[in-house]
């Protein structure tokens, strides 16, 4: 019998249908993930099981725990339940705790609000538990606060939390989505073992179908609150009999079409850059201690190159990407475009700026709420001494919209008519309607839902085609890299580890933290790639 | 569809109207005294009654509406005319210098109540109704600098700014283009605010004297005359407290009823 | 935690100095030669010259600045013009009304505005929800000084329940003390509890929205017990800012009710001192409020770093 079973379960939130008949059930010791694009219900699944549903929720149908059906259990029924019975871990570690409190207090909490021990036995208990998640005492007392803590630690609290008590079931709903590949493979394998070491249920929220393939014992696909698919997940990804489970699985492990490149000429040249950090004073009256967040790095990119730079958060790519568009001066070397300094004199050099552009991580921040596509798009244009105007000036705007697959008539558009796949290729076409020498894509797709994703890399692999692009490809994500490069480069700490061509780094790695980071992103089973992969209209 | 702004804008016209009524018609004369006809109830002939001196209070409120309603008016534009500017700066240049210095000006201003500007300029130059519009306003300043500094600094941090950086604009320009559209609404809703902490805090002053000074009419100074009157005539004093109220009321319902109509995150400073 | 609070006490004291400069900038500078402008124009050359000498006028001014602020600081105010009195004697003998006041309101409105606060935002959108943001809307558009002048004509006019003002001295007791400015107390407090009662129910309505609520709820914490647990301490931060702030506004309300029950506090003496042109007088009560608002602030900054971890540790 299944622990938990979801029988055609309906729910709107303020008469907004979200999820539409859905069935699901767990057993013991099993592994569930559901999966599916964002917006396709997949968390609200989640919180219905718990209990947690937004306010302006209504739900038809059962959710039996044990038999018994959570929804029409009383508050007070479902809050004995949760934290003893069903437990949840959340997406983002960052903001899941209560900065204020120490995180033995926040563990211990689970154990003593379901009086289930006193409190020195719920101390115990917090203890072990905590050297169970991965805490050892020595680094991680009970009376650290959780600003204290990275990422990946504060989510191990957070699995502590919601072990404490050994519940029966464990949903977990993004658990990794933000953590680092290092970091996610490590608390996978956690979640993994206390499956196995305490017979628990896992209900798996994930977007990503290698983590499923790697974790889940079944799968359920899910689209716009419907579960298209469902079953044992080896034969779920085998037969792929729904076609849109196709489309996700050829998504994921999409590779563009690169065209050969010719590059000789040197173009950007970044030659022992270091960039400092002031941190805050730790003495009244000494200097500012540094921080180096960027250590002597030295590459070149040449004309028509397309290069990769990867590495974890905090490894410094960020503070270089700024250094290399002029945004913020470096404290030592030189970084030149063309010969000339991006920053001279104390002031970014526009002469220079002009022959870049860059495409940012987010579709939805990246763009003035206020304007126009034609007014957000020709803001480069600022750059020119002499910018086309009038007729010029829209035949500009018209040839970027349709370079990157829009409507030349969406120039009059605001942009919250548009979904982000969509944002993010007029994000390509402000970047291209100057022409510049260079493109800096700064973790431009990691925003963008798998199929979304595919259609970019795709159009950014025309784009190289058509325009004999030279791009600088910022990402934390390796297999990304792969496709839509011809040389990479891995940062670690500051520095450079490695630097070579993309398809030798994938084949054999040469420094050890390449590899680490090859071997723990999870992997997809090797099944043939069909035809019609990622062409699906969004 | 919005209450709030539909009774806050109606009150607030209502009272701007009677200012600007004023300066043509009043039901009675606010400066001729008829002490046979003090301490009237309201009455046909005096709608809300008489004063002290046998004014019409209806009419004294119109006039007075003009005193509250300039002073409060100018000392929000001194407020925001400095401070919208001092924020921006700060923002655009948040951790320099620049930085530090306005913001710790902002503290430092925040450390003298209007109430005790107002005391010290009427020490030195004597009491007058700009004395509180300049009070009022310098304690204006820190409020918008904060706010739009606030507001502006979250805004640095979005991508649309950073691109227009990359397209090469100047940080000042970015602050003009791109930062003070995106705080406007904040600004128009926090205005409305302060422009209801401005009436009360003239009524107020005036009440003390260190504000509008006789012959000229004003809301505080008629609660302060009605204070030795109020067991004999309660409605010399209930009259003008209740406008006031309304007033403040209506401003208050106003701001509200914006920020729900352009967007209810807003985070504006009520102290 | 240590450092904080010496960082804190390095700005307290440059806030202090250049206040103190304002202020001595704004009295004895701006209006030129301050003998003869406290003494109006009709004085006699020998009288200014006497107290140009008494206010030591003929030393420079940064000397004058130097004598006045070492001065306070060793407790010395100067002598009052008017009633030839030392200034401190007189700023002691009012504090002890005007602090106990202010001290009074603020305790009022902090033990309105928690409960109606927490009461409001644990019943979001319900009628308790409306009825406080309700009454805190009208509370916030109230006068202080009319409200007293309400108050005075239902308690101590029509009810006679409390005198209409005056203060009895703290001689006659706590509790005759404590009665005479009852009523000026609530008058200063209403309006301040329902700026503080919505700043507490915002507060604690953004931090319910906060992921770590959220957390605590998959715990098995009721929506009651997370926000007394969690949301509380985390909502105080804000709230911590405005009672700092109210205190200012409470010592200058304070200045203006104090009017309506004559009461014979520091209001009544700077309205005497600013109508006889004392300006020592002035000039000392306003450093003084001053002084009291910053050093409130510093409490402030203080009691932040107490509740909040990061705080202690950031520096």
């Amino acid at each position: 019998m299944s622990l938990l079973d979801i029988r055609n379960l309906s729910l709107s939130i303020h008469g907004k249908p979200i999820l539409k008949d859905i069935s699901v059930s767990i057993r013991q010791g099993e592994i569930t993930a559901l999966t599916g694009e964002s917006g396709s219900g997949k968390s609200m699944t989640a919180f219905a099981t718990i209990g947690l549903l937004p306010r302006g929720s209504v739900t038809t149908g059962e959710i039996l725990f044990d038999g018994s059906n959570l929804l029409t259990r009383s508050e007070s029924d479902l809050c004995d339940l949760r934290g003893r019975d069903i437990s949840m871990v959340f997406q983002e570690p960052m903001t899941a705790l209560n900065p204020v409190q120490t995180i033995g207090a926040q563990v211990m909490e689970t154990i003593l609000i379901h009086g289930a021990m006193t409190s020195s036995d719920a101390k115990a208990r917090t203890r072990d538990v905590l050297d169970r998640v991965g805490l050892p005492p020595d680094r991680f007392p009970l009376t650290r606060y959780p600003h204290e803590l990275s990422g990946g630690q504060r989510q191990r609290v957070v699995i502590a939390m919601a072990i404490a008590l050994r519940p029966r079931l464990l949903i977990a709903d993004e658990p990794t989505t933000a953590l680092d590949v290092t970091t996610q493979a490590q608390i996978l394998d956690l979640l993994k073992g206390l499956v196995s070491e305490q017979n628990m249920a896992l209900m798996m929220i994930t977007h990503d179908l290698a983590v499923v393939s790697d974790m889940a014992d079944t799968l359920n696909v899910m689209r716009a609150g419907e579960i298209v698919e469902h079953g044992a997940t080896f034969d779920v990804l085998r037969d792929m009999r729904h076609p849109y489970t196709r489309q996700l699985f050829d998504a994921s492990r999409h590779q563009a079409k690169l065209s050969t490149a010719k590059a000789e000429t040197p173009l950007l040249s970044v030659e022992n850059v270091s960039r400092d950090y002031a941190l805050p004073r730790t003495s009244l009256f000494g200097s500012r201690p540094m921080f180096r967040a960027v250590n002597r790095v030295s590459f070149d990119i040449k004309r028509g190159e397309r290069v990769g730079l990867v590495g974890e958060s905090g490894c410094g790519k960020s503070t270089l990407t700024r250094a290399i568009l002029g945004l913020e001066p470096i404290q030592e070397g030189q970084i030149t475009l063309d010969g000339d300094p991006v920053w001279q004199d104390g002031h970014p050099n526009l002469a220079v700026r002009r022959k870049m552009q860059v495409v940012f991580q987010d579709p939805y921040g990246s763009f003035n709420p206020r304007h126009r596509v034609s007014r957000l798009i020709t803001e480069p244009f600022h750059l020119l001494t002499d910018p086309p105007k009038g007729a010029d000036k829209d035949a500009a705007i018209a040839d970027a919209l349709t370079a990157v697959g829009l409507n030349p008539a969406d120039a009059d558009k605001h942009i919250h008519a548009f979904s982000g796949g969509q944002r993010q290729r007029i994000a390509i076409a402000r970047a291209l309607i100057i022409r510049p020498d260079l493109i800096v894509f700064d973790e431009a797709v990691s925003a963008l839902d798998v199929r979304v994703r595919a259609q970019i890399l795709d159009l950014m692999a025309d784009l190289s085609r058509d325009y004999g692009l030279t791009y600088l490809f910022i990402s934390h994500d390796l297999s990304v890299v792969r496709s839509i490069t011809d040389r990479v480069l891995v940062m670690r700490a500051g520095e450079i580890v490695e630097d070579r061509p993309t398809p030798a780094v994938f084949e054999a790695p040469e420094h050890p933290y390449t590899r680490t980071l090859i071997d723990a992103a999870p992997q997809l089973p090797a099944f043939p790639e069909t035809q019609d992969a990622a062409r699906p209209a969004f | 569809m919005n209450r709030n702004l539909i009774i806050g804008g109606a009150l607030t016209a209502l009272f701007v109207c009677a200012a600007l009524v004023s300066f043509l018609w009043t039901p009675d004369s606010v400066e001729t005294m008829n002490i046979a006809n003090r301490l009237k109830p309201p009455s046909a002939d005096n709608l809300l009654g008489t004063d002290h001196f046998g004014r019409d209070i209806l009419s004294m409120l119109m006039v007075g509406a003009r005193t509250s309603i300039a002073v409060a008016l100018v000392a929000v534009g001194i407020g925001m005319g400095l401070g919208v500017p001092l924020g921006l700066a700060a923002a655009a240049r948040s951790g320099g210098m620049l930085d530090e210095v306005i913001m710790r000006m902002n503290d430092l201003i925040f450390a003298f109540p209007s109430l005790v500007i107002a005391i010290l300029i009427t020490a030195v130059f004597g009491p007058s109704a700009t004395n509180a519009i300049i009070a009022i306003g310098i304690f204006n300043i820190p409020v918008f600098a904060r706010i739009t500094r606030g507001a502006a600094l979250s805004l640095w941090k979005r991508e649309f700014i950073m691109a227009a950086q990359v397209a090469g604009k100047t940080r000042t320009r970015i602050s003009a283009e791109h930062i003070l559209p995106n705080v406007a609404n904040l600004l128009i809703v926090q205005g409305t605010i302060q422009f209801s902490l401005g009436i009360l805090a003239e009524a107020g002053l005036s009440y003390v004297g260190l504000g509008a000074q006789p012959p000229i009419p004003s809301w505080g100074r008629m609660l302060a005359d009605a204070q030795t009157m109020v067991s004999l005539a309660p409605h010399v004093a209930l009259i003008p407290g209740l406008t006031i109220i309304a007033m403040v009321l209506g401003l208050n319902l106003l701001g509200d009823g914006l920020r729900d109509a352009l967007d209810p995150r807003l985070k504006v400073v009520r102290a | 935690m240590l450092h904080y609070a010496l960082k804190r006490l390095v700005s307290l004291a440059i806030s202090l100095l250049v206040a103190s400069l304002v202020i001595f900038v704004v009295v004895e500078v701006a209006p030129g030669d301050p003998a003869s402008f406290m003494l109006g124009i009709n004085a006699q050359p020998d009288t200014v010259a006497a107290l140009r000498t008494e206010l030591g006028l003929d030393q420079s001014k940064f000397d004058r600045y130097r004598s006045w602020v070492g001065g306070m600081l060793t407790g010395d105010f100067g002598t009052s013009y008017t009633y030839r009195t030392p200034v401190s004697q007189m700023i002691a003998d009012r504090l002890w009304v005007s602090l106990p006041l202010a001290l009074y309101a603020l305790t009022l409105s902090t033990l309105i505005a928690f409960p109606a606060g927490i009461f409001a935002a644990a019943r979001r959108g319900g009628i308790g929800d409306l009825g406080v943001t309700g009454a805190t809307q009208l509370g916030v558009a109230i006068p202080n000084f009319w409200f007293a002048m309400m108050l005075v004509l239902i308690f101590a006019i029509n009810l006679r329940w409390f005198s209409a003002g005056g203060f009895p001295g703290w001689d006659r007791g706590v509790w005759t003390g404590m009665k005479a400015l009852t009523l000026p107390a609530i008058a200063l407090a209403l309006p301040q509890a329902a700026i503080l009662t919505r700043v507490m129910r915002s507060s604690l309505l953004d931090i319910l929205g906060e992921d770590f609520i959220r957390t605590a709820r998959a715990k098995g914490l009721s929506s009651r017990q997370a926000l007394w647990r969690h949301g509380l301490r985390n909502a105080l931060i804000p709230v911590l800012t405005i009672i700092g702030l109210q205190f200012a506004f409470l010592l200058a309300g304070a200045i203006i009710i104090e009017q309506v029950f004559f009461l014979p506090g520091l209001g009544r003496l700077i309205f005497q001192a600013i109508t006889q042109r004392d300006l020592i007088v002035v000039e000392s009560v306003v450093m003084l409020l001053v002084f009291a608002v910053i050093v409130v602030n510093f409490v402030v900054d203080l009691a932040y770093a107490a509740v909040d971890p990061r705080l202690r540790a950031r520096t």
